[in-house]
């Protein structure tokens, strides 16, 4: 196409020829509505002419029609290159819609069929004595997991990760930084079913402990770990050098520079990195499937015996056929989702407030 | 990066006798070492513990500065412990099931581990992890690239931000959510088109299915529905950062916006477009929970994609785990190493491909 993008100074003369289309009609700003608009009425009538399926099929339907027609009237007014722009522009556009629709699909479909189940009692009652074709129980049980596993992980992960970043950024050069921050991103693609095993093979089998809500903790650091590095690493990277220097420049030592003006300086973004990350594992089901193993009762040690987990419970009941027990995995899919959410406008916020931009 | 040019005590030190020789009525506000500003040992400004003697305060600063600076490294080298941990012991207890496997564990397809002699093998499973994380790029790498360039060239610039935060929620919902509803709504919708494919493209045989269902090609769409967010996002972030001369460049030259894109933004892009595809591949190749719910897990090299048949090494783990007993439990954990050992590959090589580049890393940083 790099012809096409030098343009000739002779070709828009007296001759009208304007093969490049510098000056060429260019179809009003209404046409591709009108356009979209026919196309829809056309997939109708096709609709209501013949047997057509689904839904879905009058949407693929109009869409392909607004594709061909758009792209044959603007070749024939506009010229191939303005078609061809055109094309792009709608694929371009269709891209974006067509990722929209999972999104308001699952979004729409959980919202729908658990706020249906959704009640206080869900809330605040376990599957304790709920039979496979009872309709009652709850997730308080799920709950207490969640909340206890996610907060020990993160009291480990976090200071570990924070530590590991500032290593990165103020202290580390050569070739064990470069290795170590390899091997951050090694960490940050392990599937976290891997992390799940690596707990069972370590805690589990090799040291002989229990399945409990610790271990699960456990295989959610591995996960949490290289996000936490990852987002703080980025933040202090953004502190300015000049406070650093103002700060030795008072004599003040490098580590109380770091953990006084560094970290504070950072630390709205650190904080949106680490809810981030929280919120990313409070989602997590394969590792804490292997190492928490579920269980129906309250269990509010997490050191000792089986818990269970807001994900592990939607696992455990969307593998069950009675529709009670699917009715229940949306409303928990649905609170799960909330507090995620939740987690992850929190973050927004926090991530609002930095100054480092 | 810190401009300072030397770490751990000795600066600190240097930095100490520097700042002896600064006057101590310098800090304008009311410092903690206002008071001993009386002359005699040479004062440290600022807010340092109580040390009453200069040389000994330089001494314990040392001391502090280098013993932060190991805690940090130490926690670093923990870090290398740790992938050097998950590899040994993924090793250590699948050796032990290996060793008492009677098929070829890379070949066979069956799956007993629990029989008398056991017989397993992760050829099924790692050829249901490649097709499906294979279905998911061909459909989301296309349409995650469409999104960075809506979100970087074509939406309105107050759009593109809210835009982009959309999209990235696509990424919050748990990978537990998904499976659900891959399982109880997609699956049937995907009755349809599945039924239309079969009908007329059954003479590719992929394409041929007796009957439809909860097949490859219906995890593949979830897996590509989970990875949309993840290339996406780093697509965007290599595209903004596109020079802007090169864009306007283009333009000015006559370009429509369609051979702007084509002729700067994505050869700029590329390399960052493959290495996020790469990526997402690994995500798509690690994912359990959701695949788990929808593939019915039988183990069968099947080349017929729209039929319900298929497993993947992870979905394997989360659904075999409850009955395995001591070899299974091992025989699943060996099968964790293949998928470990692949998904590592499939990072290393996209790691590679942006440091090959370095003017992006993957953030705004």
């Amino acid at each position: 196409m790099s012809t096409a993008t030098v343009p000739e100074p002779t070709a828009p003369t007296a001759d009208g020829e304007d093969r490049l289309n510098l000056r060429g009609a260019i179809l009003p700003r209404f046409v591709p509505f009108a356009v979209a608009a026919g196309s829809v009425v056309v997939a109708l009538l096709i609709y209501l002419l013949t047997p057509v399926d689904s839904e879905i099929q009058i949407v693929l339907m109009a869409a392909l029609i607004f594709v061909v027609a758009m792209t044959a009237v603007s070749t024939s007014i506009e010229g191939s290159r303005r078609a061809r722009d055109r094309f792009a522009t709608t694929l371009v556009y269709g891209a974006f819609l067509l990722a929209v629709i999972p999104l308001v699909a699952v979004l729409a479909s959980v919202i729908g069929k658990g706020a249906a189940r959704l009640s206080p009692s869900f809330l605040t009652h376990s599957m304790n004595g709920i039979g496979a074709r009872d309709s009652g129980g709850g997730i308080y049980h799920a709950i207490i997991g969640t909340v206890e596993q996610v907060l020990i992980a993160s009291a480990i992960a976090v200071p570990f990760g924070l530590l590991v970043a500032i290593y990165l950024v103020e202290y580390g050069r050569g070739r064990i930084s470069r290795t170590i921050s390899f091997f951050v991103d090694v960490l940050t693609g392990l599937p976290s079913i891997i992390a799940g095993l690596f707990v069972l093979a370590f805690w589990i089998l090799a040291l002989g402990q229990g399945f409990s809500g610790f271990a699960g903790s456990l295989a959610l650091v591995v996960l949490m770990i290289p996000t936490v590095v990852r987002s703080a690493e980025e933040m202090l990277k953004l502190v300015p050098n000049e406070l650093r220097e103002a700060g030795y420049a008072l004599g003040v030592p490098k580590w109380r520079t770091i953990l006084r003006v560094v970290v504070p300086t950072a630390l709205p973004g650190i904080v949106t990195g680490v809810m981030l990350a929280v919120a990313r594992v409070s989602g997590e089901t394969a590792p804490v499937l292997l190492t928490v193993f579920g269980t129906n009762l309250i269990n509010a040690n997490p050191f000792s015996g089986e818990q269970s987990s807001l994900p592990l419970y939607i696992y455990s009941q969307a593998g069950q056929p009675q529709q009670f027990a699917i009715d229940r995995a949306w409303a928990a899919a649905l609170v799960l989702i909330i507090i995620i959410m939740v987690l992850n406008l929190v973050a927004r916020l926090f991530a609002g407030r930095s100054r480092l931009k | 990066m810190t401009t300072e040019p030397d770490s751990s005590a000795q600066s600190a030190e240097q930095r100490g006798a520097a700042s002896a020789t600064v006057p101590p009525t310098d800090g304008p506000d009311g410092d903690p070492t206002r008071g001993s500003t009386t002359g005699g040992p040479a004062p440290e400004p600022a807010a340092l513990a109580p040390p009453p003697a200069a040389p000994a305060g330089k001494a314990t600063i040392g001391k502090a500065d280098v013993a932060f600076k190991n805690l940090t490294r130490a926690a670093g080298l923990g870090l290398l412990a740790l992938i050097v941990a998950i590899a040994l012991f993924l090793v250590l207890r699948a050796t032990h099931a290996l060793g008492q496997n009677d098929g070829n564990f890379l070949t066979t397809q069956e799956w007993f581990p629990n029989q008398d002699p056991p017989k397993f093998g992760v050829a099924a499973l790692l050829f249901g992890t490649i097709v499906t994380a294979a279905i998911a790029m061909v459909i989301a790498v296309p349409v995650a690239v469409g999104i960075a360039l809506f979100i970087t060239v074509y939406a309105p610039r107050r759009l593109a931000s809210p835009l982009g935060y959309i999209v990235d929620l696509l990424a919050a919902v748990p990978s537990v959510v998904y499976g659900l509803w891959g399982l109880l709504v997609l699956a049937p919708h995907m009755k349809g088109i599945q039924l239309w494919l079969s009908d007329y493209f059954g003479w590719i045989p992929l394409f041929r299915a007796d009957s439809v269902g909860r097949s490859f090609f219906v995890a593949g769409v979830v897996l590509a529905i989970m990875i949309l967010p993840i290339v996406a996002a780093l697509s965007r972030e290599v595209f903004l950062q596109v020079p802007t001369a090169h864009r306007e460049a283009a333009l000015a030259l006559g370009a429509t916006r369609w051979e702007m894109i084509r002729t700067a933004v994505l050869p700029y892009g590329k390399p960052g477009v493959i290495s996020a595809s790469m990526l997402g591949l690994g995500r798509a190749m690690g994912e359990t929970i959701a695949v788990a719910l929808v593939l019915p897990a039988s183990f069968k090299i099947s080349w017929n994609w729209l039929e319900p048949a298929g497993n993947t090494i992870a979905a394997n783990v989360a659904n075999g785990w409850g009955e395995a007993n001591d070899i299974g439990r091992g025989a699943l954990i060996a099968s964790g190493l293949v998928l470990f050992i692949v998904t590592m590959i499939v990072n290393i090589i996209a790691r590679a491909i942006v440091a090959r580049r370095r003017d992006f890393s993957g953030s705004s940083a």
